[in-house]
């Protein structure tokens, strides 16, 4: 045991942070350091999977392509309006701060719109995992069916990977939509997952995807119960931390599976 | 949050406003451009691996722009510069471990 005494209480001590930065930001740095791990496991698999296999699949036409790269200007155009956001917030501007994050939640929502057609379009022409339903009445591409078939793997580590990417997006949409709107989104979200459980098809993923937002909803409302507060610039700085990671990931989900996989015709 | 936090988010917040806006317009606009130059490589018909290189290194370039400016990582003290990004590449250059077990696989025709 140690002789020296501490002395407590003491009022007005500054103890200098190890990182020049205040903790709630040192967190979230943290935890984007374990997800980033989380992400580079499943572009590892998806790279260990196209390597080791020679006959690789390259399903991605044009329309493909097309599409993936509006979804990513949406997205690099939702991190300029999240940092003009954080700007707005230090600058003590609460409506143009609202309007930014609006706008970064905007885009977001447009980028899993195309995602989510996307898949939708895919699973149709019958790339598909065991776990999803069949489309009944739809015309598979015979070039799908044998991807699904012969390589597994790809459509496995496909849906697995972006999957994964636009839980994170979906999840950061109601990140910002709390931040901005606090208990108001509560009721925005219950719509929006009556709209997106009840407008897809029984057979979608989506379907039962759009649960996520019905526990999302539910979290948010425990914590806003349990501590209701004005977010600060802190928390909006945070907040776009996590927003721009989604961004950075996709910056190499894109190029590695979807540009690495054109096939144009 | 107590005192010490709270002086530190107004430092911090300090910070953000001496950065002008128009270095993050550049920067959104340096990566539409990158973006474009990669789609563009996607409609050429390279060999993979030389396709994969170029893709990679502008991705790298890409992120880059993203954590040091919009992430504000280039404003941060060293400290914290060097022991995330170097934990960072550390680890996620830990996972080509594999790599080579997957070429074995192809080499040996494993189906």
């Amino acid at each position: 045991m140690s002789d020296v005494a501490v002395q407590h209480g003491l009022t007005g001590a500054y103890e200098p942070s190890l990182f020049g930065t205040y903790s709630k930001k040192i967190g979230m740095w943290l935890f984007l350091l374990s997800d980033s791990l989380t992400f580079g496991a499943l572009l590892y698999a998806y790279s260990y999977g196209r390597i080791s296999n020679p006959s690789w699949p390259t399903p991605f036409h044009s329309s493909s392509i097309i599409n993936a790269t509006f979804m990513t200007a949406f997205l690099l155009t939702s991190s300029l309006t999240m940092v003009l956001a954080v700007r707005a917030s230090v600058d003590h501007k609460p409506k143009q701060q609202m309007w930014f994050l609006l706008a970064t939640m905007l885009c977001g929502t447009a980028f899993v719109v195309l995602h989510g057609r996307e898949w939708s379009h895919l699973i149709s022409e019958g790339l598909s995992l065991p776990v999803f339903p069949s489309v009944p009445g739809a015309e598979a591409s015979p070039e799908f069916v044998n991807v699904t078939r012969d390589v597994p793997q790809f459509p496995a580590t496909f849906f697995g990977l972006t999957g994964m990417h636009m839980l994170h997006v979906t999840l950061g949409v109601i990140y910002l939509g709390v931040i901005a709107f606090r208990k108001k989104f509560i009721p925005v979200l219950l719509l929006l997952w009556l709209v997106a459980w009840l407008g897809t098809p029984a057979y979608s993923p989506f379907h039962y995807g759009a649960h996520v937002l019905l526990v999302a909803a539910i979290v948010c409302t425990v914590i806003l119960w349990l501590k209701p507060k004005l977010y600060d610039s802190s928390d909006v700085e945070v907040a776009g931390l996590y927003w721009h990671f989604v961004d950075l990931v996709w910056m190499f989900i894109f190029p590695l599976v979807y540009l690495m996989s054109t096939r144009i015709l | 949050m107590d005192a010490v936090q709270t002086a530190i988010v107004e430092r911090v917040a300090e910070q953000h406003r001496h950065h002008a806006k128009g270095q993050f317009f550049w920067v959104w606009g340096a990566l539409l451009v990158i973006t474009a130059i990669e789609v563009y490589l996607g409609y050429q018909n390279m060999q993979p691996v030389r396709m994969l290189s170029i893709l990679m290194g502008l991705s790298i370039i890409k992120a880059a722009l993203i954590i040091a400016y919009f992430m504000h990582m280039k404003f941060e003290v060293t400290r914290m510069r060097w022991l995330t990004m170097a934990s960072l590449v550390f680890c996620l250059a830990m996972m080509c471990v594999f790599f080579p077990d997957a070429f074995r696989i192809l080499h040996l025709a494993v189906r």
